[in-house]
This record gives C-alpha cells, sequence and structure tokens, in this order.
C-alpha cells in the first residue's frame, strides 16, 4: 500500500530536483541557525540575530507567496484578498498569546490591555478557548478556512472570475480592514494585539526562542513547500491548470470547477493563516493595518516577480522583493514607492514569466523549477 | 457690530410702558384705573431718571469688577433700550475699552477710532493706555439673552430673527413681556414663528392651564429636538407611575399629541436629510464611477489608478485657485469655473499618456493591467507627495458655495453639496452627449460592439482607445475638482474612492452609462439610510454582503451588457 504512496510521492520531483530540494531545505532549516550559534559574532561567517528574524519574516512572506502562487500562478484567480486571510491567522496567534499573559498586562489583569482600557468587565465569547495553544492554532487555520470556503462558494457558484473576482475581493479586505479598525469589534481596534511575553512558556524576547521560531517556521516551509508541489503535480493541479487556461472546456468535458477552485482555494487561505500564525511572535505585533488593500496587492506582485506557475518562482520573489524592500525602506524611503511602482509595471510589461522565466531562457530544460506548462 | 444709533426719545418709551406693568401685578389687580394712572406717571418721569440709570449702567459695564458688569447687564435688560445695544454687543466680541478718564468706548474695526459709549463721540484712541473689562461664561450667560431682547426692535429682520432664535435657545422668564410686544409689531413671518415659538417654550411653566395647553400646541407645530426634550418631561413620572412633572391631565394630553407631532416632523425632516445626504453621496461616488463606466465599462481595461486620476484633477483645482489668487484676485470667487476644464484636460492627457505607453501592450491580459495600473497609481501618489508634501491641501469653497439654505427646520441643505449634484447631471449630460451625439462617440460604440469589425470599416481602433481612455480619465479630474469642494485633498484622496466606484460598476452592470447612474444612487443612499442604524462600516460590510448576494442573482449587474467584454 505504501509502495506506490512512495513512488507518487518520488514522482513530484526529478533527481535533480529532490536533491536541490533538500539543499536548500538543509540549508534554510540546518544551515542559518548553526551559523547564528557556532562562529563567534565578529566573523564574516556569523549570521546577526537581526537578520535571523528578517529571514524568518521572509519565509513567511515566502509561504503567503507559495499560496498565492496556487491560487494565482495555478488556477488564473487573482486573489486581492489574501492579505486578510494572513491577518486572521494571526489574529488568531495574538489572541492566544494576549490570552497566555492574563494578569501580566499593565493592569495586571486577567483581560488583555485594551479591554481594561475600554472598560470591557468580561471576556467576549469569541476569546474563549484561545488560552489553549492548540485550540488558538486549529483557530488560526480554521477561520481563514471558513471564511474562504463561504466567500469562495458564493462567488465562484455566480461564476465571478477574472477582475471581477479580483475587485470583490478586494472589497473584502477594505471591509474587514474597516471592521477590525473599529474598538467595538473587540481585537483591539488601531493598535491590534501587542506587548506579547512568552509562547508556550519561552520568553519572546529570548535570542533562543526567536531562532526556535525561526526553524519551526523553516520547517512548516519546507512542508508547505511539499504539500502545494504535491498538489500542483498532482492530476487535480492538471485540472487547476486546465481551468486557468480554458475554464469553459474544463465544464464541456465533464468537470465542475466550482469544486476544484473551492479547494484550492480554501487550501491557500489556510496557507496564509499558517503563514500569519508563525509570522505574529516574531514580529510582537498584529494590527488591522496588515489587512490593508494595498498589502494584499503587494503579495501578488511578490509572485509576479518570481514567476507566475513556477513554486520555485513565488519563493524567490518573496525573499527578493522584501529583500529589496527591507533595502530601500532604509537607505531611501521615500524612493521605495517608486520602485515598487516600477516593479509592477516593469513585470507586467517585460518579465510576464518573472525571474525564473528569465533565467529559464538560458538555461533551457531547467530540471526542478518546471512547472507543468 | 449694528452701527451706533440713537433712538428717537419716542421710541424709547415704549419698553418701558411694558415694564412697568410687568413689574407691578399686584398694582394691576388692586385698581386697573390707579395702575394707568401710574404708568402715565412713570412714562413722565421716566426719561430724565432712565437716562442717567442707562449712563450709570452703561459706566458700569467697563467696571473692573465683575459683579458691576453683571448688575449693569441685567440694568440694561430691564431697561430695554436698544441704545445700549452697541456697547453690549461690544462687550460681547471684545471690542469694549476704558480710557484713562474712564470714558467706556467701542473700538471701531479698524482699532484706530473708538466710540464713545455714552454720547456718541468719536475719540481716536492710537496710543492711549485702554483696559478692556474682563468677562467670564457666567456674564456672557447673562449677556446673550439681554442683546437679543434688545435686538428684537431692530430695524434688520435678519437681526431680529437671529435674536429670536437666541432666545428660543435660552428661554428666559423675564422676556417675556418684551415678546409679546414684539410681536404685536413684527411683520415678518419667520420671526414671528420663532418669537412664538420662543413665548411658548417661556409660558409652558406658567401656572395657568389654559396658558400652558395654547403654550404646548404651539410647541407641537415646531420640529425642534430642544422642544421635544422639553415637551416628554411634561410626561415625566415615577416609579409607581405618577405624573411628576405635570399636574393637568388635558395639559399632558396636548403635550404628548404634540409630542406626536413634533415625532412625525423630525422624522420627515430625517427621511429629508438622509435623502439629500444620500443622493449627494450618491453623487460623489457617480462623479468618481462615471469615468470608471467608460474605462472598464466600455474598454474593458481594469484601471486601478483611476482614483488617481480624481486626485489630479483635485490638485488641479488646488494649482487653479492658487493662480487666481496670485495673478485674478479679483476673479477669485469664480476660480472654480477655470479650475473644471483645467482638471478634465489634466487627467485626460494623463490618461492618454499611460494608455500610449502602457496599458495597450496589456490588452488582453486583465489581471495584469490590474497590477500595473496599481504600480501606476503607486508612482502618481508618491510623486504628488513628493511635490506638494504628504499633508493635506487647502481648496477653499468659493464665496458662492460656502454656507446653505435652511428648507425645513433642522435641515439646511449646503451649497456645496447641492451644487454637485448639479455637477454631476452636466457631467452625465457631457458623457451622454459625447457618446450619443459625436463622431467619436459613435467610432467608440462601434469598437465596444465589435472591435474587428469597426477595424474593417476604417475606424482608427487603436486612436479611438486612446480617445477614450482620455474621456474616462477627464471625467475623473471632474469628479476630482468636485471632490475639493467637500472634502480633504491630499495624495491619497482616490485611494479611499477606488472600491466603491468599481463596486458601482459592478452593480450597475458593466457596459452601461445607465448602470453606472443607477448603481451610484442605490449605494448613496443606502449607504446613507444604514448608517445611523449600523454605524458607517458595518453599513459597508452589509452593502458588499448585498452586492455580493445580488451578483448572485443577476451576475450581469442591473443592466446587461452586450459587447466585448460580455463573454462570449
Amino acid at each position: 500500500m505504501m509502495g506506490p504512496w512512495l513512488d507518487r510521492l518520488a514522482a513530484m520531483h526529478s533527481r535533480r530536483g529532490w536533491l536541490t530540494t533538500a539543499l536548500v531545505g538543509a540549508i534554510g532549516v540546518i544551515g542559518v541557525p548553526a551559523l547564528n550559534i557556532v562562529p563567534p559574532p565578529d566573523t564574516w561567517l556569523h549570521i546577526p540575530d537581526y537578520v535571523v528574524m528578517l529571514l524568518g519574516k521572509f519565509l513567511c512572506y515566502a509561504m503567503v507567496a507559495l499560496a498565492m502562487d496556487l491560487i494565482w500562478g495555478f488556477t488564473g484567480i487573482l486573489s486581492l484578498g489574501h492579505g486578510v486571510f494572513f491577518a486572521l491567522g494571526g489574529y488568531a496567534m495574538g489572541m492566544h498569546l494576549m490570552r497566555a499573559m492574563a494578569g501580566e498586562g499593565v493592569y495586571r489583569s486577567q483581560l488583555p490591555d485594551f479591554m481594561v482600557f475600554l472598560d470591557w468587565k468580561e471576556l467576549p465569547w469569541f476569546w474563549y478557548g484561545f488560552d489553549r495553544f492548540w485550540f488558538a492554532m486549529i483557530m488560526a487555520l480554521a477561520v481563514p478556512a471558513l471564511l474562504a470556503y463561504v466567500f469562495g462558494y458564493f462567488a465562484f457558484r455566480s461564476r465571478i472570475k477574472g477582475v471581477y473576482f479580483s475587485i470583490i475581493t478586494q472589497a473584502m479586505t477594505y471591509a474587514l480592514m474597516l471592521l477590525f479598525f473599529r474598538n467595538e469589534t473587540g481585537f483591539g481596534g488601531n493598535n491590534g494585539l501587542t506587548d506579547f511575553k512568552r509562547i508556550l512558556g519561552f520568553s519572546l524576547q529570548d535570542p533562543a526562542t526567536k531562532l526556535g521560531l525561526y526553524i519551526v517556521t523553516a520547517v512548516c516551509l519546507l512542508l508547505t513547500y511539499l504539500l502545494c508541489r504535491y498538489v500542483v503535480t498532482s492530476k487535480l493541479g492538471r485540472v487547476l491548470a486546465a481551468i486557468r487556461d480554458a475554464e469553459s472546456r474544463v465544464m464541456f468535458s465533464g468537470y465542475n470547477p466550482l469544486h476544484y477552485k473551492l479547494f484550492v482555494w480554501t487550501l491557500s487561505a489556510v496557507l496564509c493563516g499558517l503563514a500569519g500564525a508563525l509570522y505574529v511572535p516574531q514580529i510582537g505585533i498584529i494590527n488591522p493595518s496588515e489587512m490593508q488593500p494595498a498589502g494584499s496587492i503587494e503579495m501578488a506582485i511578490w509572485v509576479a516577480v518570481g514567476g507566475r506557475g513556477t513554486l520555485v518562482g513565488a519563493l524567490t520573489g518573496a525573499m527578493l522583493v522584501n529583500g529589496i524592500k527591507s533595502w530601500f525602506t532604509v537607505v531611501f524611503p521615500e524612493l521605495w514607492l517608486y520602485v515598487l511602482g516600477a516593479l509592477f509595471i516593469g513585470v507586467t510589461l517585460f518579465f510576464p514569466r518573472g525571474v525564473v522565466g528569465f533565467l529559464q531562457r538560458f538555461s533551457k530544460g531547467g530540471g526542478s523549477c518546471t512547472s507543468n506548462r | 457690530m449694528t452701527p451706533f444709533r440713537r433712538l428717537p426719545p419716542s421710541r424709547r418709551e415704549a419698553p418701558e410702558t411694558d415694564l412697568t406693568q410687568r413689574t407691578m401685578p399686584s398694582i394691576k389687580v388692586a385698581s386697573l384705573g390707579l395702575a394707568a394712572l401710574i404708568v402715565s406717571l412713570a412714562c413722565l418721569a421716566g426719561t430724565p431718571a432712565r437716562a442717567t440709570g442707562l449712563e450709570e449702567a452703561l459706566r458700569g459695564l467697563g467696571s473692573k469688577s465683575r459683579k458691576t458688569i453683571l448688575r449693569s447687564i441685567k440694568d440694561l435688560g430691564r431697561a430695554g433700550d436698544p441704545a445700549a445695544l452697541p456697547a453690549l454687543e461690544a462687550l460681547r466680541d471684545r471690542k469694549l475699552r476704558v480710557d484713562e478718564q474712564d470714558r467706556v468706548l467701542i473700538l471701531a474695526d479698524d482699532g484706530t477710532l473708538a466710540r464713545d459709549a455714552l454720547t456718541g463721540e468719536e475719540v481716536p484712541v492710537a496710543g492711549q493706555r485702554l483696559r478692556s473689562p474682563v468677562i467670564n461664561n457666567r456674564i456672557r450667560r447673562t449677556l446673550l439673552p439681554v442683546i437679543a431682547r434688545l435686538q428684537l426692535s431692530s430695524p434688520d429682520p435678519g437681526v431680529r430673527l437671529a435674536a429670536a432664535k437666541e432666545m428660543v435657545k435660552r428661554p428666559r422668564s423675564g422676556a417675556a413681556g418684551a415678546i409679546r410686544s414684539a410681536l404685536e409689531t413684527e411683520r415678518d413671518g419667520k420671526v414671528r414663528q420663532a418669537l412664538r415659538l420662543a413665548l411658548a417654550l417661556i409660558e409652558i411653566d406658567s401656572p395657568d392651564p389654559v396658558r400652558r395647553i395654547s403654550a404646548v400646541r404651539t410647541l407641537g407645530a415646531s420640529a425642534n429636538a430642544n422642544v421635544r426634550a422639553r415637551l416628554a418631561r411634561m410626561l415625566q413620572t415615577n416609579e409607581s407611575g405618577e405624573f411628576t412633572a405635570e399636574p393637568d391631565p388635558e395639559v399632558r394630553a396636548a403635550a404628548a399629541e404634540a409630542l406626536r407631532s413634533i415625532d412625525r416632523r423630525l422624522a420627515l425632516v430625517s427621511l429629508a436629510r438622509n435623502l439629500f445626504y444620500g443622493v449627494s453621496l450618491g453623487s460623489v461616488l457617480l462623479l468618481a464611477a462615471l469615468g470608471l463606466a467608460i474605462t472598464f465599462g466600455l474598454m474593458g481595461v481594469i484601471n486601478m489608478a483611476h482614483g488617481e486620476m480624481l486626485m489630479l484633477g483635485a490638485y488641479a483645482t488646488f494649482l487653479t485657485q492658487n493662480l487666481f489668487r496670485s495673478y485674478l484676485p479679483e476673479w477669485f470667487d469664480w476660480y472654480l469655473v477655470a479650475a473644471v476644464p483645467v482638471a478634465f484636460g489634466v487627467s485626460a492627457v494623463m490618461g492618454m499618456v499611460l494608455e500610449r505607453c502602457i496599458l495597450r501592450h496589456l490588452y488582453g491580459r486583465p489581471l495584469e493591467t490590474l497590477l500595473a495600473t496599481w504600480g501606476i497609481s503607486l508612482l502618481l501618489i508618491q510623486t504628488v507627495r513628493l511635490a506638494f508634501g504628504a499633508q493635506n491641501v487647502e481648496v477653499a469653497n468659493p464665496a458662492w458655495l460656502s454656507g446653505g439654505a435652511e428648507v425645513m427646520q433642522g435641515f439646511v441643505l449646503t451649497y456645496n453639496r447641492a451644487a454637485i449634484v448639479l455637477f454631476v447631471f452636466f457631467a452625465v449630460a457631457l458623457v451622454w452627449v459625447l457618446l450619443r451625439r459625436t463622431p467619436l462617440g459613435l467610432r467608440v460604440r462601434a469598437v465596444t460592439q465589435n472591435r474587428s469589425m469597426a477595424a474593417c470599416m476604417g475606424v482608427p481602433v487603436s486612436r479611438v482607445d486612446m480617445w477614450t481612455f482620455g474621456l474616462g480619465s477627464g471625467i475623473a479630474g471632474l469628479g476630482g475638482v468636485a471632490l475639493s469642494q467637500i472634502g480633504n485633498v491630499g495624495p491619497e484622496l482616490g485611494q479611499a474612492y477606488i472600491v466603491d466606484s468599481f463596486m458601482v460598476v459592478v452593480l450597475g452592470g458593466v457596459g452601461k452609462i445607465a448602470g453606472a447612474v443607477w448603481g451610484a444612487l442605490c449605494l448613496g443612499v443606502v449607504n446613507k439610510f444604514l448608517e445611523p442604524y449600523t454605524g458607517a462600516v458595518l453599513g459597508k460590510i452589509l452593502v458588499l454582503v448585498f452586492i455580493i448576494l445580488f451578483i448572485q442573482k443577476r451576475p450581469q449587474g442591473m443592466f446587461a451588457l452586450k459587447g466585448r467584454t460580455a463573454e462570449g
């Protein structure tokens, strides 16, 4: 029984592809932490703590980019609402972290600080259960999944597609952002949730905890990558690509695109939720600005820069764009928006297949990076 | 400040008679004849005696002691002589001064001349040491009703109306006589109405139930929230259900009836207000969405930088305003008229440039267009931010657009919003004429309906694309002119409207101008009517849910389309 399944797994990559994946994975999961711990701080081999933190953040973004690629690159549905799923996962984690430090806030109350500030006497019903880590983790995945499922069901059922779908998701993002900005909604309003103390008993200020979070994120990203790879190399993945290229023909061949789209859309939202949940303890804050429509569109540009329809492209793009962003916002803060705008225009005009597609032109038939295109 | 004037003595006596009547109720009861005698005596004796009283009170206004000021104000109010008005108003406006000879002076507007409050002679005050009497809120509270009472005898109906309204706001039992006598001579309808209201608000406390009933009836005809609260207080009960405030059942019944009629009127006013604000919000949305209905609806080009076309239009208005301010100050009030073509031109040229350089390479790839135009919007926002600063710039309403007309009690039709509604008519008409009555429109429609066939017939398709896009962007620029008159003008002005205007186009159905019109009006009115019940944010979410559900039912929007954007 295990035999064919293993074969199927092995077929996800070529031999060279597996080797590359293993190598990159090993560098990410083992190499970076090792370089952070082992070499003495002043040698050139040493990776300082803040770079590890930055990389951890980028890995979360890369996970979002994978999710985005799944829905946009492989299924052809451009979502401008992935920031919402990301933020919802983050809020679930943030709620747990707030509950975990009950009694240690500024007001020494069992309630989170902002509720004391708003003069609330007891916990709202939707905060129950978040003091348990497992429950918060389930919610971090389940809430985005549920929202995506319900929203997607109505949208896909009435065959809203193309730009219409994008616009509707953007409107959803906008509306939810406004909702979370309200104090009465019960998620800390404008300031969001912040000032966390510890996760599962480990202090969040401790560099060791941060390194641990980085390793967990790297492992999750690797697993997410394999999952996405599994999906896009399966028959399901082929149907998805068919939906992207000619949806009517898929319907005429007897498939109902609704379920396929709904599955990949929900999966994508779940991955975003996971990324958000990993993101918040590393950054230490979650607030409604994560839901800004602009943020969600930026996620699309990560994928576009890297190369749509290739998972490697999504990973590269997320790392690349965020790397540039980190550098520019420090050195030339007023020029960053120009760079971002130019990226949007340049990529769509001149590099529709992104960095990966550009590189592939030089190395024809390049192994592990190719999509099923 | 009302001009300084001294009334002829005959007119000055009138309030005095009234005063005597009011302050001597016991005499009145004792014997009418005796009362008449005393009144006439008081009239004869009044003029010299009161003149000194007035003088003393006016001098008291400039006193160092607040108590004296307060007493003088009360005295002047009791005397009811309009001659004291300028001094009182000067005190209110902090224009009253006392010079070294203890003369009470009223400072003129330019600050170099002053007039003696007692004699009226002009005094140059440049270089003099002047002291201004200190007033606090307590003095102010006494001062304002006194001024209002004196203003009731002003020859200007506007002043009288303002005074009557002030009395409605702060009813004082002492003013009843003054109001009654003013009602006898008053001819202006509006002032009479306000006076009656003020009188009723005083008489509602009278011990005579008959008077109370008539006061309650008068109050029932108003639509004032304060009046409503006052009437509701009459129906107060304690825990055991006894009426504590109003003993007479007949008066209570009248009050309940009056309350019902006020509620009806208030509901009507709020309906009218919501409708107006809804229509005006809808017009703003429509101006934002109208251009989009052309670029997105007719051409199928999704332009996320559309909001920035609005922003450019608003900044063009700002620049026009500044040019007028520096070069044509005498024509300043009409800068808005000049701003309309300027804004249209700026946005249209920008739109055409974008279409030529970027968008035409992305036709047929809508998702890429979306991303590229988003990039354009980022560039435009950042450029404007660097050029004009991240702060909002100030665009002033021209004089003819500020203020408003009170259509109903409690409902002011502001001119700028009303003008936007009219402006929208103009814009829609412009688009309609351009699309239906010009060769360009004919070509645009031909390209929309069948692009290749139109090309075969010799329509220069790509040039038509450019003109169409320019038109759509130019209309957005017009929207920017309108937005600059009611809101803040900043680099992120357009971002707030982009989601809403896409909703309008989706709701109305792509490709139809009529769809955009109805979509915008529906969204605007629904939004405004939901706001009081759900709050602005939940209202927006409800509207979004409504749109999603509506699209379930009618995927093509309210007006179905046929053309190249319709999926074949």
